[in-house]
């Protein structure tokens, strides 16, 4: 008791800063170069709109993680759910009053930014989920009540981003709760009973879905089916990341993306066009830096003495994970087409924004790893 | 406190377990994830290198350019030449219709062509080259270059195209070239796969025959293109190879010489080395100027070629069927005496005509020759005779010989599409195609050159040419070939024929082995003695050199030039007793029932080489209308001997 407050109260700026975690910073720098260079890349070798706006978003949000990681992580525990609110009600806001674009009414109009609510909401579901596990007994995790409350809190969000309709972040949400879930406990015959529930009713889910959905999962088993229509994207992506071979065909010699054979490819194709100019090599090189971001994060869940840091880490780190891996499956073809970001390399805003916030809990969980939240 | 920290290490336990189960979870996915990158990007890289290339490139191709034909002198008779053209590649222009405006009022268009260009634009995609104009003037040219700042998306553009520079006089050897049309997609693989907008290909004659050596092949232009169809830059470009050359036998010279003859007339001149077989010229008249096909011919031009009466379309010294007249006595006579049906001395007294079955048949000379020998009667071409001889010597007969010679057979193989075999007729013929039997008067005129017989006029000058050798059968030919045998080789040959006592094999069909081996000429001996051959050779020098003789008029004395020939006027009509008294000039007969005039003839005499065939339709009298022009053509086929020799010792295989 004693030892807890000096180690939660007294932290200069200097020991705070100490104690940051370089290496996750330093895969950050990495990642944020790699994916400048990337947008470089899509602009045709030329500094342009997608690079510049994409620099200067990497560069404010990464000041402003490192300036949120100063934060104590009571702070995010306090807020979290408050946190968690607030992205609700932009959701709200975003399905009222939203920016549509591409029949999808998924932006709200925050006067200096565009903001995606549902890609924050990807981490906020997170921090909630940590927040309501903390206090939670073991023995209490599956209880009635709070399997309906939690269900509540994961349903909610994705109802309303189904309805945008992004089935593609949906979904992430979806796994990022779960994901929580898993770990804080809920007793795994649920997780085997909705599995099985899932399967069966995956049937009626098809039918719900609107005519663009469905050929996207129709041309993932058959690419060859509609070659220029719905598998178009995915023929063309594995074309890239196939022809660019062992060293791939050079930085800015990327034909499939630079002759706009490549479609999105700011944003959901990215890794197509690095794959396709750095090949295997360079894959492997991005692959193993994802590997030690995320092997850091949970490295540091691990050295924390609070649950909610703990939480949160394993399931941030997990979500980015799957982030990832869905990403990369779905460019490589082994995952239907569905719009989902890869962390950091991919443009646009609100997914870095939500990807800094988390890293920045991350980072103040490193900090203040010893604080015990009651 | 206790169950409280107890709680709170069973939680830290399961979640730390719990995470280690997805650590694993995840190792297998990353797993996955490089092993289809290994898969992508190792293994199958090449086919994806493959793929992509094919995504980034296209193809243009250029239009081949066409070999060329040259003369036996090198002068080039169908080449090609440069022209200026106007491209424009719809895709690469901002305001296509602003563009063509503009064009149509420079250059200037027709409200027809305008909309026949925008109606070829419509057809075809975006970034393939429309022609605008295929062959501006200089003018035009000049013009499109001082506005072509206004003009974006224009391109003037340097071309070949094909080009006749001696018009008229190649017109029926050569054919000519238009644009390709379906059919000729459809029937030659070989243009299908080269063919590109707006390419030029042989519609008749040797530039038909010879269009897959001619053709050439495509040159490629390889361009990167984007997603959208629109070329980035140009990766590599592969010039084609221009089509084969193809040497000719002819002789411009005497070519223009043969259409300056017959400028004014319908008619058919053909000369002939006699021993090569080479064609030294071959014109038909009238003629027409086939670089009028090249960009799609007038109207007003193609009404005139095609309602000509005299026919300009057809090749009338390999298509043109007519009566050869007594040009084919000295074969008629040659059979005769190889049949052993009457001997030199033979007499016929010759009283003007004939009285047969109730038929009279009249000689060209209303008083009559009087007594006649084999000799005279060639001389003077005594119908009489002739008739007296036949009747001995039977058509059928007549027919061997006759087809020996080449008479109603094909002079080429399939160099002509359009090239006609005639009919030289028989007994059997009758029955089989007219259902009737054969009447001995048929075969009184068929002696003389009349009735069912259809020759070509170079089946006569073959006729001609294989009487001159010395009966020796040769094969004419129109390509200059580089391997040729030296004349004394060939005249041994001869010679070689004459000594083997060999059976002579009566049939005139050409074997398959002799179709693919032009090279090996057997000189074949197309007689049984050769005394016919030189007394009928002999009879054809008195014809022209002696002064009854029906060409004495056209003779030339110089020996160096000196000929042996035989006329023939060949009746178009039957006369009417009526018109046989009123015994009009050719002039005061209407065109259509004019006489045909033919020459036939070989020199120099003493040393024979050349054997020439003059045709003229409805010319009249072949002492009168055709002999004259041969004579002409004779001197200055005689005048270019020794440098057509030059040319031919260089080809020379065997010195």
């Amino acid at each position: 008791m004693f030892q807890q407050s000096s180690y939660t109260e007294q932290l200069t700026f200097f020991q705070k800063l100490r104690s940051f975690d370089f290496i996750l910073v330093l895969c950050v720098l990495i990642l944020g170069l790699v994916s400048n260079l990337s947008m470089f890349s899509t602009d045709g070798g030329e500094f342009l709109y997608h690079t510049k706006s994409h620099l200067i978003r990497f560069v404010v949000f990464f000041v402003l993680m490192l300036f949120l990681s100063f934060f104590s992580l009571r702070f995010w525990h306090s807020t979290a759910y408050l946190f968690y609110i607030v992205v609700l009600s932009f959701l709200i806001w975003a399905s009222l009053y939203g920016v549509t674009a591409s029949g999808s009414q998924r932006w709200i109009n925050l006067y200096f930014i565009n903001l995606q609510p549902s890609e924050l909401m990807k981490i906020a579901i997170i921090v909630c989920f940590a927040r309501f596990f903390h206090r939670e007994q073991i023995t209490s995790v599956s209880s009635f009540k709070n399997i309906i409350v939690s269900l509540a809190i994961l349903v909610m969000p994705i109802v309303l981003v189904v309805s945008q309709p992004d089935l593609g972040t949906s979904i992430l949400i979806a796994a990022s709760g779960l994901i929580v879930l898993w770990l804080a406990g809920l007793n795994i015959r649920y997780f085997v009973y909705s599995g099985l529930i899932l399967l069966v009713s995956f049937p009626f889910v098809i039918s719900f879905l609107k005519p663009y959905q469905k050929l996207r999962i129709l041309s993932f088993f058959n690419p060859d089916r509609d070659p220029l229509g719905a598998g178009y994207q995915i023929i063309q992506s594995k074309i890239a990341v196939g022809s660019g071979g062992l060293t791939g065909k050079g930085f800015l010699q990327g034909t499939q993306s630079y002759l706009e054979f490549l479609p999105e490819k700011h944003t959901d194709f990215i890794f197509t066009l690095f794959s396709e100019e750095h090949g295997f090599i360079g894959s492997v090189f991005l692959l193993i830096i994802y590997g030690i971001l995320i092997y850091r994060i949970i490295k540091i869940g691990s050295i924390s003495r609070s649950y909610f840091g703990r939480l949160f880490c394993y399931g941030f780190g997990s979500a980015i994970f799957i982030y990832i891996a869905v990403n990369m499956s779905m460019v490589l073809g082994l995952l239907p087409i569905v719009g989902s970001p890869l962390p950091i390399m991919s443009y646009g805003g609100s997914s870095m924004l939500a990807t800094m916030i988390g890293l920045s809990i991350v980072m103040s969980t490193k900090i203040y790893h010893k604080q015990i939240i009651n | 406190m206790f169950s409280d920290g107890d709680s709170n290490v069973r939680k830290f336990n399961t979640i730390n377990r719990r995470v280690f189960i997805l650590s694993i979870a995840k190792g297998v996915i990353f797993t996955g994830i490089l092993a289809r990158l290994f898969t992508l990007q190792i293994s199958d890289s090449k086919k994806y290198l493959t793929l992509s290339d094919k995504n980034r490139l296209r193809e243009w191709r250029l239009p081949p350019v066409r070999g060329e034909f040259k003369d036996y002198f090198n002068n080039t008779i169908a080449g090609n030449t440069e022209v200026y053209q106007l491209h424009v590649i719809p895709e690469q222009v901002e305001n296509f219709k602003n563009l063509m405006v503009r064009l149509k009022n420079i250059l200037p268009l027709s409200n027809k062509q305008f909309s026949k260009i925008i109606k070829k634009k419509n057809q075809q995609k975006p970034w393939e080259t429309l022609i605008i104009s295929e062959n501006l003037t200089w003018d035009q040219f000049s013009k499109v270059n001082f506005y072509l700042h206004e003009l974006s998306g224009a391109k003037p553009v340097l071309s070949v195209a094909r080009s006749y520079p001696f018009k008229e006089n190649y017109t029926h050897v050569l054919g000519y070239v238009a644009q390709a049309s379906e059919n000729d997609l459809l029937n030659n693989e070989n243009i299908k796969n080269k063919h590109v907008p707006g390419l030029r290909v042989g519609k008749t004659g040797l530039e038909k025959s010879f269009e897959n050596e001619l053709i050439g092949t495509n040159g490629v232009q390889r361009y990167e293109v984007n997603a959208f169809g629109k070329r980035i830059k140009q990766v590599n470009f592969q010039k084609g190879n221009k089509g084969k050359e193809i040497k000719l036998t002819l002789d411009t010279e005497v070519q223009k010489l043969c259409n300056e003859l017959l400028a004014d007339k319908a008619g058919s001149i053909s000369v002939m080395d006699i021993y090569t077989g080479e064609i030294i010229a071959m014109h038909s008249s009238p003629s027409f100027d086939p670089n009028l096909f090249l960009y799609g011919i007038s109207y007003k031009d193609w009404d005139n070629i095609r309602n000509n009466p005299n026919k300009p379309l057809i090749n009338k010294t390999i298509s043109g069927l007519y009566s050869p007249g007594s040009t084919i006595k000295p074969v008629v006579a040659l059979s005769a005496l190889e049949n052993n049906v009457i001997s030199p001395n033979f007499k016929v007294r010759c009283t003007g005509k004939m009285e047969m079955y109730g038929q009279t048949y009249h000689c060209w000379k209303k008083e009559g020759h009087g007594i006649v020998d084999l000799k005279s009667a060639i001389v003077q071409s005594c119908d009489t005779y002739f008739y007296e001889m036949s009747r001995r010597l039977g058509v059928d007969r007549l027919k061997v010989t006759a087809s020996r010679f080449g008479l109603g057979n094909k002079v080429f193989n399939n160099l002509y599409n359009e090239e006609k075999g005639g009919l030289f007729p028989s007994t059997n013929w009758k029955k089989a195609n007219l259902g009737q039997g054969w009447v001995l008067g048929e075969t009184l005129i068929t002696g003389i050159g009349q009735g069912y017989i259809q020759t070509t006029p170079l089946q006569l000058c073959l006729m001609t040419a294989q009487l001159a050798n010395g009966g020796f059968k040769i094969y004419p030919t129109l390509i200059s070939n580089k391997n040729q045998e030296s004349l004394e080789k060939i005249k041994y040959k001869m010679s070689q024929k004459l000594l083997q006592e060999e059976k002579y094999d009566s049939s005139i069909v050409r074997t398959a082995e002799e179709f693919f081996k032009p090279g090996e000429k057997d000189y074949k001996k197309l007689f049984r003695n050769q005394e016919n051959v030189k007394f009928v050779l002999d009879a054809m020098f008195a014809s022209t050199n002696q002064w009854n003789g029906t060409s004495y008029k056209s003779r030339i004395e110089d020996k160096k030039y000196q000929y042996a020939g035989k006329t023939g006027t060949a009746q178009v009509k039957k006369i009417t007793e009526k018109q046989r008294e009123l015994d009009l000039d050719t002039a005061q007969i209407p065109y259509e029932d004019r006489d045909h005039a033919w020459f036939v003839a070989f020199g120099p005499y003493k040393n024979p080489r050349y054997s020439i065939c003059v045709f003229v339709e409805h010319g009249g009298s072949g002492s009168k209308a055709a002999a004259p022009l041969a004579k002409k053509v004779i001197k200055k086929v005689i005048d270019r001997h020794e440098e057509r020799e030059k040319i031919r010792k260089r080809n020379l295989v065997d010195i």
